[in-house]
């Protein structure tokens, strides 16, 4: 009996009745979804095809006369290096940040804070470039000068002492506060969406309200904080005119933070030099920037694989 | 229970064994406050006597003293696990604070800076023929809001549309690389973004093209993924109840999105798009490729080059004429102007926000 039922299911499964609005409606979703392919495509096809003729060109007709490679790998490193010091400095600072709001804030305020959150995070990345050539570089002297000091020993800090401010350090920092509203914006999120179950036995249980945290909310937006950071990290690595304005790049590879000998950023690179650029000179720029592409969009599959696979051994969803 | 068995053993060694409390010790609820007043006063002393004083070190010294302190105290009265909720409450609080202090700075610098040249001028003439002081940035007000409306007029129907096909309609291979591709396109640099609209556009109109409309793909190329990010969250988070309460009613299922989940989560949906716009408002790198710079009005997107605020900004500051001032002064009205855009951006989305929200009580 129940093999003849599966039979005529399978055989004739009931068509669901489709109106032309349904039609119209479905396709253009669909349109939509796949625009986005093409104009993703297009992305990578266009820089491609005009990256080409810097690729194919002789070494001795590029800007500097050096090689592709060797033009790009120190923008590449310095890129890399501000990135990381600033999602150094912004993530546990997002995450201690969205547990301020999501669980430590009086309730009434905490909407507000949450609020004051996003409007930071859409202060436009202009402004903070102002804002940390003009504020936050010279107030970094005392500090710089201090670590420079009594941290002289490290690599980081080994000087000599930037006398404008206008070092990797700051560009760091300013980068951090760049990508602390998204990265605390994403951690919320899911901080507010941990079952309230879970928050309540554990406290039920005795927990204080840090062990609550550590147990219940910090396992269940790990993957949260995941994304965030790597949201952060993208803003950070492609970020550009906070890096064109601040730093003073000499195209240095170095990982002094506070010297006045700093590389320079794919990302700031292009900005400063694309205005003046003609000919090849674009090209070799369309060049960086598709490698700045792909490093992005390695970083990026890279926080998916790793999103993906804890979601799918999560127990919450 | 494992709580008080310290305390039972300690006691027995002393006298017959205690009724056992269920509570242990606490510190009394002025006493946090009185050991931040205490680690103000003492570092405050300090300082002054070394002759260092500074509000910076101060409130940063008292802020650590206050926290041991407070760790020491809680872990000698409460115990190590009271302790230790404390410290990261106080920790916690200061990150928050610690969060706080460049963005209340940026406003304070941006409004202080800005407000030399927030005058009518500023809003009704633009620089040409403008050297040294005077001018304004009215041409790149309108240069902004033209290009943005464009890249927003592209953005918000692909964006919207790609949403509801992600989660009302798409099952396998073509929903999941959508999926896939929209947090790649995330994550791409605003200067790739501008890359892209002048390779794309260089096609046609030669190696040196400069057009406002390029400067509206490359923001669409940066919006569309926030659009369909922030409209995705919101479909999902609608109830399947709904959507089943109104299939059951026999609607088709365009009109069950339409009607049911789309009005059930257009707040959402409205403040995600406005934030989208107030994201690419402030783009300057895309801009200042593809849409370049011009002192003149130009109110024709497809035709040339276009002013826009942050690129203003941007040439004025890093690019200044002799005398510097007035640049400068310009610069910063031209951020604060668009800090105020935002703002307004914002306000308007949690307006629309509260008047559109269903009604659930």
């Amino acid at each position: 009996m129940t093999t003849t039922t599966e039979k005529v299911i399978a055989k004739a499964p009931p068509k669901p009745v489709l109106q032309l609005g349904d039609r119209i409606f479905a396709g253009s979703a669909k349109g939509a979804g796949i625009l986005i392919l093409v104009v993703l495509a297009g992305v990578a096809a266009f820089l491609i095809a005009q990256a080409m003729p810097a690729i194919v060109a002789s070494p001795a007709d590029l800007p500097g006369g050096k090689t592709l490679v060797a033009y790009i790998a120190p923008l590449v490193f310095g890129t890399i290096l501000a990135a990381l010091i600033a999602l150094l400095i912004a993530t546990p600072l997002a995450v201690a940040v969205a547990l301020f709001i999501t669980h430590y804030a009086p309730r009434r305020l905490a909407q507000g804070l949450g609020y004051l959150i996003d409007l930071l995070a859409a202060v436009p990345s202009i402004v903070y470039g102002l804002w940390g050539v003009a504020v936050l570089a010279p107030a970094t002297l005392g500090l710089s000068t201090w670590l420079n000091t009594y941290l002289g020993w490290l690599p980081f800090f080994a000087g000599p002492v930037s006398v404008t401010g206008r070092t990797m350090l700051v560009v760091g920092v300013t980068l951090a506060v760049m990508i602390l509203p998204i990265i605390t914006a994403v951690a919320r999120e899911v901080f507010l969406q941990t079952p309230k179950l879970h928050e309540e036995a554990a406290l039920a249980l005795g927990a204080t309200r840090w062990e609550m945290i550590r147990m219940a909310v910090l396992p269940f937006g790990r993957s949260g904080i995941i994304s965030g950071a790597m949201l952060g990290l993208g803003r950070a690595l492609g970020e550009t005119m906070a890096v064109a304005i601040i730093l003073s790049a000499s195209g240095a590879v170095t990982f002094n933070l506070i010297s006045s000998d700093n590389p320079s950023t794919i990302a700031g690179n292009i900005a400063l030099q694309f205005p003046d650029s003609t000919g090849l000179a674009v090209n070799t720029l369309i060049a960086s920037g598709l490698v700045l592409f792909v490093i992005t969009l390695l970083v990026n599959a890279l926080a998916r694989y790793i999103i993906n696979r804890r979601r799918e051994f999560s127990g919450a969803n | 229970m494992s709580i008080d068995t310290e305390r039972q053993q300690s006691g027995a060694e002393v006298t017959a064994p205690p009724v056992p409390s269920l509570v242990r010790a606490e510190l009394p609820t002025w006493a946090p406050w009185a050991v931040l007043g205490g680690s103000f006063v003492v570092i405050g002393a300090l300082l002054a006597a070394t002759g260092g004083f500074s509000i910076g070190m101060l409130v940063v010294a008292s802020a650590v003293v206050y926290a041991v302190a407070t760790y020491v105290l809680s872990r000698v009265v409460e115990g190590g696990r009271k302790a230790a909720d404390r410290l990261v409450t106080i920790v916690v609080t200061l990150a928050f604070l610690i969060a706080l202090a460049p963005l209340v700075s940026v406003v304070v610098t941006v409004v202080g800076n800005g407000l030399a040249r927030f005058d009518v001028e500023f809003f009704n003439s633009s620089m040409r023929g403008v050297i040294g002081a005077g001018g304004g940035g009215y041409h790149a007000i309108v240069g902004t809001l033209i290009i943005t409306a464009l890249a927003a007029v592209m953005s918000i129907p692909v964006g919207l549309l790609t949403a509801v096909y992600l989660v009302e309609y798409g099952k396998g291979r073509l929903a999941r690389a959508i999926t896939f591709f929209v947090d790649v396109m995330t994550g791409i640099p605003s200067i790739v973004a501008g890359l892209f609209a002048f390779a794309l556009f260089a096609l046609f109109f030669g190696p040196g093209v400069r057009l406002g409309f390029a400067g509206s793909v490359a923001l669409s190329v940066l919006m569309i993924p926030v659009v369909v990010r922030a409209t995705e969250e919101m479909l999902k988070i609608v109830p399947n109840e709904l959507r089943e309460a109104a299939f059951a009613l026999g609607t088709p299922k365009w009109r069950t999105i339409m009607k049911v989940v789309i009005p059930t989560s257009i707040a959402g949906i409205a403040s995600g798009v406005t934030l989208a716009i107030a994201r690419v408002i402030g783009e300057t790198a895309p801009l200042l490729i593809v849409a370049g710079l011009t002192t003149g009005l130009n109110f024709n997107p497809f035709e040339g080059r276009m002013a826009t605020l942050p690129v203003f900004a941007y040439t004025s500051y890093a690019a200044p004429g002799v005398p510097r001032e007035p640049y400068l002064d310009r610069a910063w009205t031209a951020a604060l102007v668009l800090i105020i855009i935002v703002l307004v951006l914002n306000l308007v989305a949690r307006l629309i926000a509260r008047l559109f929200a269903p009604k659930t009580r």
